[in-house]
Protein backbone atom coordinates (compact mmCIF):
# COMPACT_ATOMS: atom_id res chain seq x y z
CA UNK A 1 0.00 0.00 0.00
CA UNK A 2 1.51 3.43 -1.30
CA UNK A 3 2.18 5.98 1.12
CA UNK A 4 3.46 9.65 1.11
CA UNK A 5 6.43 9.99 3.35
CA UNK A 6 9.00 12.76 4.12
CA UNK A 7 12.61 11.37 5.00
CA UNK A 8 14.80 14.26 6.83
CA UNK A 9 17.99 12.33 5.68
CA UNK A 10 21.71 13.82 6.85
CA UNK A 11 20.17 17.51 6.95
CA UNK A 12 17.95 17.40 3.71
CA UNK A 13 13.95 16.45 3.56
CA UNK A 14 13.57 13.91 1.02
CA UNK A 15 9.84 13.58 -0.07
CA UNK A 16 8.72 9.85 -1.17
CA UNK A 17 5.99 7.65 -1.68
CA UNK A 18 7.14 4.11 -0.50
CA UNK A 19 4.52 0.71 -0.09
CA UNK A 20 3.96 0.50 3.77
CA UNK A 21 6.26 -2.44 3.81
CA UNK A 22 9.32 -0.28 2.97
CA UNK A 23 12.29 -0.31 5.75
CA UNK A 24 14.19 2.63 6.60
CA UNK A 25 17.52 1.09 5.36
CA UNK A 26 15.67 -0.11 1.89
CA UNK A 27 14.49 3.78 1.75
CA UNK A 28 17.45 5.29 1.86
CA UNK A 29 19.52 2.50 -0.17
CA UNK A 30 17.40 1.68 -2.68
CA UNK A 31 15.03 4.93 -3.10
CA UNK A 32 17.65 7.72 -2.40
CA UNK A 33 20.75 6.36 -2.91
CA UNK A 34 22.65 6.67 0.49
CA UNK A 35 24.43 3.42 0.52
CA UNK A 36 26.10 4.62 3.62
CA UNK A 37 24.26 1.89 5.51
CA UNK A 38 24.37 -1.42 4.31
CA UNK A 39 22.49 -4.19 4.34
CA UNK A 40 23.88 -7.36 6.51
CA UNK A 41 21.63 -9.42 7.78
CA UNK A 42 18.60 -7.89 7.04
CA UNK A 43 17.16 -9.06 10.60
CA UNK A 44 19.02 -6.59 13.32
CA UNK A 45 21.55 -9.50 13.70
CA UNK A 46 24.70 -8.21 12.39
CA UNK A 47 24.38 -3.54 12.54
CA UNK A 48 25.80 -3.30 9.19
CA UNK A 49 22.43 -1.06 8.62
CA UNK A 50 22.93 0.79 12.07
CA UNK A 51 21.70 4.62 11.94
CA UNK A 52 21.21 7.63 14.25
CA UNK A 53 17.36 8.12 14.49
CA UNK A 54 17.70 11.48 16.30
CA UNK A 55 20.71 11.03 17.75
CA UNK A 56 19.83 7.42 18.92
CA UNK A 57 21.20 4.37 17.39
CA UNK A 58 18.72 2.18 16.03
CA UNK A 59 19.01 -1.04 13.17
CA UNK A 60 17.28 0.89 9.84
CA UNK A 61 16.68 -3.05 8.99
CA UNK A 62 14.00 -3.17 11.64
CA UNK A 63 12.15 0.51 11.27
CA UNK A 64 9.74 0.65 8.61
CA UNK A 65 10.19 4.02 6.98
CA UNK A 66 6.27 5.08 7.35
CA UNK A 67 6.99 4.85 11.14
CA UNK A 68 9.94 7.49 11.20
CA UNK A 69 7.69 10.73 10.68
CA UNK A 70 10.05 13.81 10.88
CA UNK A 71 13.17 11.77 13.12
CA UNK A 72 16.22 13.45 12.05
CA UNK A 73 18.09 10.39 10.36
CA UNK A 74 21.73 10.21 10.28
CA UNK A 75 23.96 8.03 8.13
CA UNK A 76 27.70 7.93 8.64
CA UNK A 77 27.68 9.89 5.43
CA UNK A 78 25.80 12.71 7.52
CA UNK A 79 28.45 12.59 10.25
CA UNK A 80 31.11 14.77 7.90
CA UNK A 81 29.95 17.98 8.30
CA UNK A 82 30.85 19.88 5.14
CA UNK A 83 32.84 17.71 3.83
CA UNK A 84 35.30 17.38 6.85
CA UNK A 85 35.06 13.97 8.46
CA UNK A 86 33.81 13.13 11.67
CA UNK A 87 36.19 12.41 14.85
CA UNK A 88 35.33 8.47 14.25
CA UNK A 89 36.10 8.84 10.72
CA UNK A 90 39.33 10.36 11.03
CA UNK A 91 39.84 8.30 14.37
CA UNK A 92 38.96 5.02 12.38
CA UNK A 93 41.30 5.84 9.84
CA UNK A 94 44.19 6.89 11.98
CA UNK A 95 44.13 3.68 14.01
CA UNK A 96 43.24 1.00 10.75
CA UNK A 97 40.65 0.08 12.00
CA UNK A 98 38.51 0.61 8.55
CA UNK A 99 37.95 -2.50 7.11
CA UNK A 100 35.92 -4.33 4.30
CA UNK A 101 33.71 -1.24 4.20
CA UNK A 102 30.53 -3.70 4.62
CA UNK A 103 30.38 -3.00 8.70
CA UNK A 104 32.24 -0.12 9.15
CA UNK A 105 29.69 2.77 8.29
CA UNK A 106 27.70 0.94 11.16
CA UNK A 107 30.80 0.35 13.20
CA UNK A 108 30.86 4.50 12.59
CA UNK A 109 27.10 5.25 13.66
CA UNK A 110 27.47 2.88 16.30
CA UNK A 111 30.32 4.25 17.73
CA UNK A 112 28.59 7.43 18.03
CA UNK A 113 25.69 6.28 19.76
CA UNK A 114 28.26 4.39 22.22
CA UNK A 115 29.68 8.49 22.87
CA UNK A 116 26.35 9.88 23.18
CA UNK A 117 24.82 7.57 26.07
CA UNK A 118 28.15 7.44 27.63
CA UNK A 119 28.08 11.15 28.13
CA UNK A 120 24.63 10.73 29.55
CA UNK A 121 25.60 8.31 32.13
CA UNK A 122 23.91 4.80 30.63
CA UNK A 123 25.25 1.40 32.11
CA UNK A 124 26.08 -1.48 30.12
CA UNK A 125 26.11 -5.21 30.99
CA UNK A 126 29.74 -4.52 32.17
CA UNK A 127 29.23 -1.88 34.03
CA UNK A 128 29.97 -2.56 38.02
CA UNK A 129 28.16 0.04 39.77
CA UNK A 130 24.98 0.44 38.13
CA UNK A 131 23.89 2.95 41.05
CA UNK A 132 27.08 5.28 39.90
CA UNK A 133 26.10 8.22 37.70
CA UNK A 134 29.09 8.11 35.65
CA UNK A 135 30.65 5.60 32.66
CA UNK A 136 33.91 5.55 32.06
CA UNK A 137 34.74 3.98 28.53
CA UNK A 138 37.08 1.60 29.46
CA UNK A 139 37.91 -1.27 26.60
CA UNK A 140 35.46 -3.64 28.42
CA UNK A 141 32.74 -1.22 28.53
CA UNK A 142 33.43 -0.44 24.71
CA UNK A 143 33.66 -3.54 23.70
CA UNK A 144 30.69 -4.78 24.93
CA UNK A 145 28.93 -1.61 23.80
CA UNK A 146 29.84 -2.31 20.65
CA UNK A 147 28.67 -6.24 20.67
CA UNK A 148 25.62 -5.42 18.30
CA UNK A 149 27.99 -5.39 15.76
CA UNK A 150 29.19 -7.99 14.49
CA UNK A 151 32.27 -8.51 11.69
CA UNK A 152 32.21 -11.66 9.92
CA UNK A 153 35.91 -11.52 9.47
CA UNK A 154 36.20 -10.86 13.04
CA UNK A 155 38.90 -8.18 12.11
CA UNK A 156 37.79 -6.24 15.09
CA UNK A 157 40.91 -5.41 17.01
CA UNK A 158 41.30 -1.94 15.87
CA UNK A 159 37.80 0.12 16.41
CA UNK A 160 38.39 -0.23 20.51
CA UNK A 161 41.24 1.70 20.32
CA UNK A 162 39.75 3.86 17.32
CA UNK A 163 36.76 4.31 19.85
CA UNK A 164 38.67 4.89 22.87
CA UNK A 165 40.88 7.68 21.12
CA UNK A 166 37.28 9.97 20.41
CA UNK A 167 36.36 9.14 23.79
CA UNK A 168 39.25 10.71 25.10
CA UNK A 169 39.76 13.26 23.17
CA UNK A 170 36.00 14.18 23.85
CA UNK A 171 36.00 13.67 27.73
CA UNK A 172 34.21 10.68 28.04
CA UNK A 173 37.22 8.60 29.37
CA UNK A 174 40.15 10.18 31.25
CA UNK B 1 5.71 -9.60 3.04
CA UNK B 2 2.24 -9.57 3.22
CA UNK B 3 0.87 -5.90 2.06
CA UNK B 4 -0.85 -4.31 4.99
CA UNK B 5 -2.35 -0.74 6.22
CA UNK B 6 -0.32 1.64 8.22
CA UNK B 7 -2.67 3.15 10.90
CA UNK B 8 -2.00 5.82 13.94
CA UNK B 9 -4.58 6.61 16.13
CA UNK B 10 -5.22 10.11 17.99
CA UNK B 11 -5.53 8.26 21.69
CA UNK B 12 -4.84 4.70 23.16
CA UNK B 13 -8.58 4.03 23.13
CA UNK B 14 -8.48 4.84 19.10
CA UNK B 15 -5.83 2.42 18.46
CA UNK B 16 -7.83 -0.47 20.93
CA UNK B 17 -11.06 0.15 18.81
CA UNK B 18 -8.69 0.23 15.50
CA UNK B 19 -7.65 -3.03 16.30
CA UNK B 20 -11.16 -4.63 17.70
CA UNK B 21 -11.63 -3.95 13.81
CA UNK B 22 -9.03 -5.51 11.95
CA UNK B 23 -9.38 -9.01 13.59
CA UNK B 24 -5.80 -10.04 11.63
CA UNK B 25 -4.01 -6.50 12.50
CA UNK B 26 -1.24 -5.82 15.40
CA UNK B 27 -0.23 -3.41 17.37
CA UNK B 28 3.51 -1.62 16.25
CA UNK B 29 6.15 -1.00 19.34
CA UNK B 30 9.26 -1.14 18.25
CA UNK B 31 9.17 -3.22 15.26
CA UNK B 32 12.40 -5.36 16.39
CA UNK B 33 10.50 -8.53 16.52
CA UNK B 34 7.12 -7.91 14.37
CA UNK B 35 9.11 -6.49 11.40
CA UNK B 36 11.16 -9.19 11.48
CA UNK B 37 8.88 -11.80 11.45
CA UNK B 38 7.13 -10.03 8.74
CA UNK B 39 9.99 -10.21 7.00
CA UNK B 40 9.54 -14.01 7.48
CA UNK B 41 6.32 -14.85 6.61
CA UNK B 42 5.77 -15.81 10.14
CA UNK B 43 3.21 -12.99 11.22
CA UNK B 44 0.95 -11.74 8.33
CA UNK B 45 -0.82 -8.82 9.61
CA UNK B 46 -2.96 -6.74 7.56
CA UNK B 47 -3.54 -3.66 9.36
CA UNK B 48 -0.22 -2.53 11.50
CA UNK B 49 -1.64 -0.23 14.59
CA UNK B 50 1.58 2.28 15.88
CA UNK B 51 1.81 2.67 19.01
CA UNK B 52 5.06 3.25 19.89
CA UNK B 53 4.46 6.77 20.49
CA UNK B 54 1.20 6.19 21.47
CA UNK B 55 1.35 4.59 24.70
CA UNK B 56 2.89 6.18 27.58
CA UNK B 57 6.64 6.30 27.56
CA UNK B 58 6.65 8.19 31.47
CA UNK B 59 8.53 5.94 34.30
CA UNK B 60 6.19 7.37 37.21
CA UNK B 61 6.43 7.02 41.07
CA UNK B 62 4.08 4.52 43.09
CA UNK B 63 2.44 5.52 46.33
CA UNK B 64 4.01 2.35 47.69
CA UNK B 65 7.79 3.42 46.44
CA UNK B 66 7.31 0.94 43.65
CA UNK B 67 7.47 2.25 40.11
CA UNK B 68 4.93 2.63 36.68
CA UNK B 69 6.82 2.14 33.90
CA UNK B 70 4.74 3.28 30.43
CA UNK B 71 4.01 0.53 27.70
CA UNK B 72 6.32 3.02 25.38
CA UNK B 73 9.27 3.57 27.29
CA UNK B 74 12.20 1.55 25.29
CA UNK B 75 14.13 -1.12 26.85
CA UNK B 76 17.51 1.61 26.97
CA UNK B 77 15.52 4.20 28.69
CA UNK B 78 14.66 2.02 31.38
CA UNK B 79 17.86 0.19 31.78
CA UNK B 80 19.36 3.41 32.26
CA UNK B 81 16.29 4.79 34.63
CA UNK B 82 18.19 6.09 37.80
CA UNK B 83 15.18 4.83 40.04
CA UNK B 84 15.11 1.42 38.43
CA UNK B 85 19.45 0.74 38.74
CA UNK B 86 18.93 1.91 42.52
CA UNK B 87 15.82 0.21 43.36
CA UNK B 88 15.19 -2.73 41.01
CA UNK B 89 18.67 -3.70 39.33
CA UNK B 90 17.66 -7.35 38.41
CA UNK B 91 15.71 -5.74 36.34
CA UNK B 92 18.46 -3.19 34.60
CA UNK B 93 20.88 -5.87 34.43
CA UNK B 94 17.85 -8.07 32.80
CA UNK B 95 17.14 -5.25 30.32
CA UNK B 96 21.26 -4.97 29.32
CA UNK B 97 21.87 -8.17 29.17
CA UNK B 98 19.13 -8.48 26.48
CA UNK B 99 19.83 -8.00 22.48
CA UNK B 100 22.39 -5.20 21.43
CA UNK B 101 22.56 -1.28 22.17
CA UNK B 102 20.25 -0.41 18.89
CA UNK B 103 17.71 -2.87 19.56
CA UNK B 104 16.99 -1.74 23.05
CA UNK B 105 16.78 1.98 21.26
CA UNK B 106 13.91 0.87 19.52
CA UNK B 107 12.09 -2.07 21.96
CA UNK B 108 9.43 -1.13 23.51
CA UNK B 109 8.44 -1.92 27.08
CA UNK B 110 5.30 -3.44 25.82
CA UNK B 111 6.55 -5.35 22.68
CA UNK B 112 9.37 -6.88 24.95
CA UNK B 113 7.14 -9.09 26.84
CA UNK B 114 4.98 -10.19 23.87
CA UNK B 115 8.12 -10.87 22.00
CA UNK B 116 7.93 -14.51 20.44
CA UNK B 117 10.47 -17.44 20.82
CA UNK B 118 13.42 -17.58 19.23
CA UNK B 119 12.47 -21.56 18.11
CA UNK B 120 14.11 -22.02 14.80
CA UNK B 121 11.24 -24.25 13.36
CA UNK B 122 8.94 -21.24 14.28
CA UNK B 123 10.62 -18.86 12.45
CA UNK B 124 11.31 -20.91 9.39
CA UNK B 125 7.55 -21.09 7.26
CA UNK B 126 8.96 -24.44 5.43
CA UNK B 127 8.96 -25.95 8.65
CA UNK B 128 6.45 -28.22 11.22
CA UNK B 129 5.59 -25.97 13.62
CA UNK B 130 2.75 -25.85 16.33
CA UNK B 131 3.20 -22.35 17.39
CA UNK B 132 3.24 -20.97 13.83
CA UNK B 133 0.58 -23.56 12.01
CA UNK B 134 -1.52 -25.15 14.83
CA UNK B 135 -1.33 -28.98 14.13
CA UNK B 136 1.04 -29.15 11.60
CA UNK B 137 3.80 -30.66 14.12
CA UNK B 138 6.56 -29.60 15.77
CA UNK B 139 9.83 -30.21 14.20
CA UNK B 140 11.85 -29.49 17.49
CA UNK B 141 11.16 -32.18 19.17
CA UNK B 142 13.43 -34.48 17.33
CA UNK B 143 14.73 -32.06 15.50
CA UNK B 144 17.36 -29.23 16.76
CA UNK B 145 16.57 -28.52 20.19
CA UNK B 146 19.87 -27.60 22.51
CA UNK B 147 17.89 -24.39 23.32
CA UNK B 148 14.48 -25.66 24.61
CA UNK B 149 12.50 -25.79 27.01
CA UNK B 150 13.17 -28.23 30.39
CA UNK B 151 10.00 -27.20 32.65
CA UNK B 152 6.36 -27.09 31.98
CA UNK B 153 6.26 -28.38 28.00
CA UNK B 154 3.93 -29.92 26.29
CA UNK B 155 5.33 -33.13 24.29
CA UNK B 156 2.91 -35.65 22.77
CA UNK B 157 5.18 -37.01 20.43
CA UNK B 158 6.67 -35.21 16.93
CA UNK B 159 3.59 -35.10 15.50
CA UNK B 160 1.20 -34.45 18.42
CA UNK B 161 -1.04 -31.02 18.13
CA UNK B 162 -0.13 -30.03 20.99
CA UNK B 163 3.40 -30.42 21.44
CA UNK B 164 5.53 -27.30 21.87
CA UNK B 165 9.24 -26.86 24.03
CA UNK B 166 9.80 -23.58 23.10
CA UNK B 167 11.21 -21.22 25.33
CA UNK B 168 10.14 -17.55 25.95
CA UNK B 169 13.12 -15.45 25.26
CA UNK B 170 12.30 -12.24 27.37
CA UNK B 171 15.25 -11.43 29.79
CA UNK B 172 13.15 -8.59 31.12
CA UNK B 173 10.18 -10.39 31.47
CA UNK B 174 11.79 -13.12 33.78
CA UNK B 175 13.23 -10.19 36.00
CA UNK B 176 9.47 -8.45 36.18
CA UNK B 177 7.75 -11.84 36.97
CA UNK B 178 10.39 -12.07 40.05
CA UNK B 179 9.66 -8.43 40.77
CA UNK B 180 5.64 -9.44 40.97
CA UNK B 181 5.25 -7.12 38.39
CA UNK B 182 1.63 -5.83 36.94
CA UNK B 183 -0.07 -5.23 33.87
CA UNK B 184 -2.41 -2.87 33.01
CA UNK B 185 -4.14 -3.74 29.62
CA UNK B 186 -6.79 -1.71 27.60
CA UNK B 187 -9.18 -3.63 25.94
CA UNK B 188 -12.20 -3.22 23.69
CA UNK B 189 -13.94 -3.84 27.13
CA UNK B 190 -11.92 -1.57 28.81
CA UNK B 191 -9.11 -1.83 31.85
CA UNK B 192 -8.01 -4.70 33.65
CA UNK B 193 -5.18 -5.46 35.11
CA UNK B 194 -3.35 -8.78 35.87
CA UNK B 195 -0.36 -10.54 37.55
CA UNK B 196 2.59 -10.49 34.57
CA UNK B 197 3.11 -14.48 36.12
CA UNK B 198 -0.58 -14.71 34.34
CA UNK B 199 0.42 -13.39 31.58
CA UNK B 200 2.52 -15.66 29.86
CA UNK B 201 0.97 -19.38 29.10
CA UNK B 202 2.52 -22.66 29.32
CA UNK B 203 2.03 -24.46 25.93
CA UNK B 204 -0.88 -26.86 27.44
CA UNK B 205 -3.07 -28.34 24.69
CA UNK B 206 -3.04 -24.76 22.19
CA UNK B 207 1.10 -23.88 21.64
CA UNK B 208 -0.24 -21.06 19.26
CA UNK B 209 -1.37 -18.56 22.24
CA UNK B 210 1.78 -17.20 23.99
CA UNK B 211 -0.41 -15.09 26.28
CA UNK B 212 -3.73 -14.98 28.02
CA UNK B 213 -4.58 -11.17 26.54
CA UNK B 214 -7.17 -11.25 24.17
CA UNK B 215 -7.09 -9.74 20.69
CA UNK B 216 -6.99 -5.91 20.62
CA UNK B 217 -5.49 -5.29 24.18
CA UNK B 218 -2.81 -3.21 24.52
CA UNK B 219 -0.60 -3.17 27.61
CA UNK B 220 -0.28 0.35 28.41
CA UNK B 221 1.83 -0.19 31.53
CA UNK B 222 3.87 -2.21 33.68
CA UNK B 223 3.54 -1.74 37.96
CA UNK B 224 6.41 -2.50 39.78
CA UNK B 225 5.94 -2.87 43.75
CA UNK B 226 8.75 -2.03 45.88
CA UNK B 227 11.17 -4.55 46.23
CA UNK B 228 13.20 -3.56 49.20
CA UNK B 229 15.74 -6.13 49.02
CA UNK B 230 19.34 -6.39 47.00
CA UNK B 231 18.22 -8.16 43.85
CA UNK B 232 20.43 -9.06 41.13
CA UNK B 233 20.43 -10.92 36.95
CA UNK B 234 22.23 -13.48 35.42
CA UNK B 235 22.45 -15.26 32.37
CA UNK B 236 24.62 -18.10 30.66
CA UNK B 237 24.71 -17.80 27.07
CA UNK B 238 26.81 -19.20 24.42
CA UNK B 239 28.95 -16.04 23.51
CA UNK B 240 29.72 -13.19 26.04
CA UNK B 241 27.40 -10.64 24.75
CA UNK B 242 24.36 -10.30 22.00
CA UNK B 243 22.65 -13.76 22.53
CA UNK B 244 20.03 -15.31 24.19
CA UNK B 245 19.99 -17.22 27.68
CA UNK B 246 20.87 -20.72 27.67
CA UNK B 247 19.27 -20.18 31.19
CA UNK B 248 19.22 -16.79 33.23
CA UNK B 249 17.92 -16.43 36.53
CA UNK B 250 16.52 -13.49 38.38
CA UNK B 251 17.02 -13.66 42.12
CA UNK B 252 16.21 -11.48 45.47
CA UNK B 253 16.90 -12.31 48.74
CA UNK B 254 16.62 -11.18 52.04
CA UNK B 255 18.13 -12.56 55.07
CA UNK B 256 17.83 -11.70 58.81
CA UNK B 257 20.13 -13.25 61.81
CA UNK B 258 21.98 -15.93 59.12
CA UNK B 259 18.33 -16.99 58.05
CA UNK B 260 16.39 -16.60 54.46
CA UNK B 261 13.27 -13.94 55.54
CA UNK B 262 12.45 -13.28 51.75
CA UNK B 263 13.40 -15.00 48.16
CA UNK B 264 12.37 -14.27 44.86
CA UNK B 265 12.90 -16.53 41.83
CA UNK B 266 12.63 -16.81 38.41
CA UNK B 267 14.34 -18.72 35.69
CA UNK B 268 14.59 -17.70 32.09
CA UNK B 269 15.69 -19.75 29.09
CA UNK B 270 13.80 -22.69 30.43
CA UNK B 271 10.44 -22.83 29.76
CA UNK B 272 7.39 -21.55 27.97
CA UNK B 273 7.12 -18.59 29.98
CA UNK B 274 9.25 -16.79 32.88
CA UNK B 275 9.49 -19.16 35.26
CA UNK B 276 8.77 -18.74 38.72
CA UNK B 277 10.78 -20.96 40.61
CA UNK B 278 7.76 -21.03 43.74
CA UNK B 279 9.00 -24.59 44.80
CA UNK B 280 12.30 -23.17 45.20
CA UNK B 281 11.06 -20.06 47.31
CA UNK B 282 9.07 -21.95 49.44
CA UNK B 283 11.52 -24.51 50.44
CA UNK B 284 14.12 -22.06 51.23
CA UNK B 285 11.84 -19.47 53.10
CA UNK B 286 13.15 -20.26 56.91
CA UNK B 287 16.39 -21.89 56.22
CA UNK B 288 19.60 -20.74 56.99
CA UNK B 289 21.23 -18.56 54.31
CA UNK B 290 23.26 -21.55 53.44
CA UNK B 291 24.95 -23.14 50.04
CA UNK B 292 23.20 -26.63 51.60
CA UNK B 293 19.75 -24.59 51.92
CA UNK B 294 20.55 -22.98 48.24
CA UNK B 295 20.92 -26.47 46.50
CA UNK B 296 17.98 -28.08 47.81
CA UNK B 297 16.07 -25.20 47.09
CA UNK B 298 17.39 -25.46 43.58
CA UNK B 299 16.59 -29.51 43.57
CA UNK B 300 13.18 -29.16 44.74
CA UNK B 301 12.35 -26.63 41.62
CA UNK B 302 14.39 -28.71 39.13
CA UNK B 303 13.17 -31.92 40.21
CA UNK B 304 9.72 -32.18 37.55
CA UNK B 305 12.91 -31.02 34.67
CA UNK B 306 11.90 -33.31 31.53
CA UNK B 307 14.99 -32.42 29.31
CA UNK B 308 14.84 -33.60 25.64
CA UNK B 309 17.64 -35.12 24.06
CA UNK B 310 20.64 -32.30 23.25
CA UNK B 311 19.55 -30.13 26.53
CA UNK B 312 19.88 -31.91 29.53
CA UNK B 313 22.99 -29.31 30.47
CA UNK B 314 20.40 -27.43 31.24
CA UNK B 315 19.48 -29.26 34.64
CA UNK B 316 22.69 -28.28 36.00
CA UNK B 317 23.46 -25.07 34.78
CA UNK B 318 20.28 -23.95 36.03
CA UNK B 319 21.08 -25.27 39.39
CA UNK B 320 24.69 -24.34 39.77
CA UNK B 321 23.24 -20.20 38.55
CA UNK B 322 20.58 -20.33 41.52
CA UNK B 323 23.04 -21.64 43.72
CA UNK B 324 25.87 -19.28 42.79
CA UNK B 325 23.72 -16.22 42.31
CA UNK B 326 22.16 -16.28 45.98
CA UNK B 327 25.12 -17.61 47.31
CA UNK B 328 26.24 -13.99 45.71
CA UNK B 329 23.53 -12.30 47.25
CA UNK B 330 23.89 -13.46 50.71
CA UNK B 331 27.69 -12.26 50.66
CA UNK B 332 26.51 -9.05 49.50
CA UNK B 333 24.65 -8.77 52.29
CA UNK B 334 27.10 -9.71 55.02
C1 LIG C 1 19.11 -9.96 16.96
C2 LIG C 1 18.22 -9.84 18.16
C3 LIG C 1 18.68 -10.24 19.41
C4 LIG C 1 17.87 -10.12 20.52
N1 LIG C 1 18.33 -10.53 21.74
C5 LIG C 1 17.52 -10.48 22.83
C6 LIG C 1 17.93 -10.96 24.09
O1 LIG C 1 19.06 -11.41 24.27
N2 LIG C 1 17.05 -10.89 25.12
C7 LIG C 1 15.80 -10.39 24.97
O2 LIG C 1 15.05 -10.36 25.94
N3 LIG C 1 15.37 -9.95 23.78
C8 LIG C 1 16.19 -9.98 22.72
N4 LIG C 1 15.74 -9.54 21.51
C9 LIG C 1 14.33 -9.23 21.35
C10 LIG C 1 13.97 -7.79 21.59
O3 LIG C 1 14.13 -7.54 22.97
C11 LIG C 1 12.51 -7.64 21.18
O4 LIG C 1 12.46 -7.72 19.78
C12 LIG C 1 11.90 -6.34 21.62
O5 LIG C 1 11.94 -6.19 23.01
C13 LIG C 1 10.47 -6.23 21.16
O6 LIG C 1 10.00 -4.93 21.44
P1 LIG C 1 9.34 -4.04 20.27
O7 LIG C 1 8.81 -2.81 20.90
O8 LIG C 1 10.29 -3.85 19.16
O9 LIG C 1 8.15 -5.00 19.86
P2 LIG C 1 7.41 -5.20 18.47
O10 LIG C 1 8.25 -5.98 17.54
O11 LIG C 1 6.88 -3.89 17.99
O12 LIG C 1 6.17 -6.07 18.96
C14 LIG C 1 6.30 -7.36 19.50
C15 LIG C 1 4.89 -7.90 19.76
O13 LIG C 1 4.24 -7.13 20.76
C16 LIG C 1 3.03 -6.56 20.27
N5 LIG C 1 2.95 -5.25 20.94
C17 LIG C 1 3.88 -4.26 20.91
N6 LIG C 1 3.55 -3.29 21.79
C18 LIG C 1 2.38 -3.67 22.39
C19 LIG C 1 1.54 -3.11 23.40
N7 LIG C 1 1.82 -1.96 24.00
N8 LIG C 1 0.41 -3.79 23.77
C20 LIG C 1 0.11 -4.97 23.18
N9 LIG C 1 0.86 -5.53 22.22
C21 LIG C 1 1.99 -4.91 21.84
C22 LIG C 1 3.16 -6.54 18.78
O14 LIG C 1 1.91 -6.62 18.15
C23 LIG C 1 3.99 -7.80 18.54
O15 LIG C 1 3.15 -8.91 18.54
C24 LIG C 1 16.55 -9.61 20.38
C25 LIG C 1 16.09 -9.20 19.14
C26 LIG C 1 16.90 -9.31 18.03
C27 LIG C 1 16.39 -8.87 16.70
S1 LIG D 1 9.03 -26.06 19.96
FE1 LIG D 1 7.09 -24.95 19.72
S2 LIG D 1 7.71 -23.22 18.48
FE2 LIG D 1 9.34 -24.76 18.20
S3 LIG D 1 8.72 -26.07 16.45
FE3 LIG D 1 7.90 -27.03 18.27
S4 LIG D 1 5.82 -26.18 18.34
FE4 LIG D 1 6.97 -24.80 17.05
S1 LIG E 1 21.20 -5.48 8.23
FE1 LIG E 1 20.26 -4.57 9.93
S2 LIG E 1 21.25 -5.54 11.56
FE2 LIG E 1 22.00 -6.67 9.89
S1 LIG F 1 35.62 -6.12 8.11
FE1 LIG F 1 33.53 -5.91 7.66
S2 LIG F 1 32.80 -7.89 7.91
FE2 LIG F 1 34.81 -8.05 8.63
Amino acid sequence: MDTQITLRVDGAAQPLTVDTRTTLLDALRERLRNTSPKKGCDHGQCGACTVLLDGRRVNSCLVLAVTVGDAEVTTSDGLAEGGRPHALHRSFVEHDAFQCGYCTPGQVCSAAGVLAEARAGWPSAVTADLAAGDVELSDAEIRERMSGNLCRCAAYANIVPAVAAVAESSGVRR
Amino acid sequence: MREFRYERAPDVAGAVALLAGAPEGAFLGGGTNLVDLMKLGVATPDVLVDVRELVSREITELPDGGLRIGAGVPNADLAADRRVRERFPVLAQALLAGASGQLRNRATTGGNLLQRTRCGYFTDVTKPCNKRSPGSGCGALEGVHRNHAILGQTIAGSAGPATCVATHPSDMAVAMVALDAVVRVLGPDGERSLPLAGLHRLPGDDPSRDTTLRHGELITAIDLPALGMPSRYRKVRDRASFAFALVSIAAALRVEDGVVRDVRLALGGVAHRPWRATAAEYVLRGLPATEASFAAAAESELEEATPLRDNGFKVPMARNLVVRTLLDLSEALR
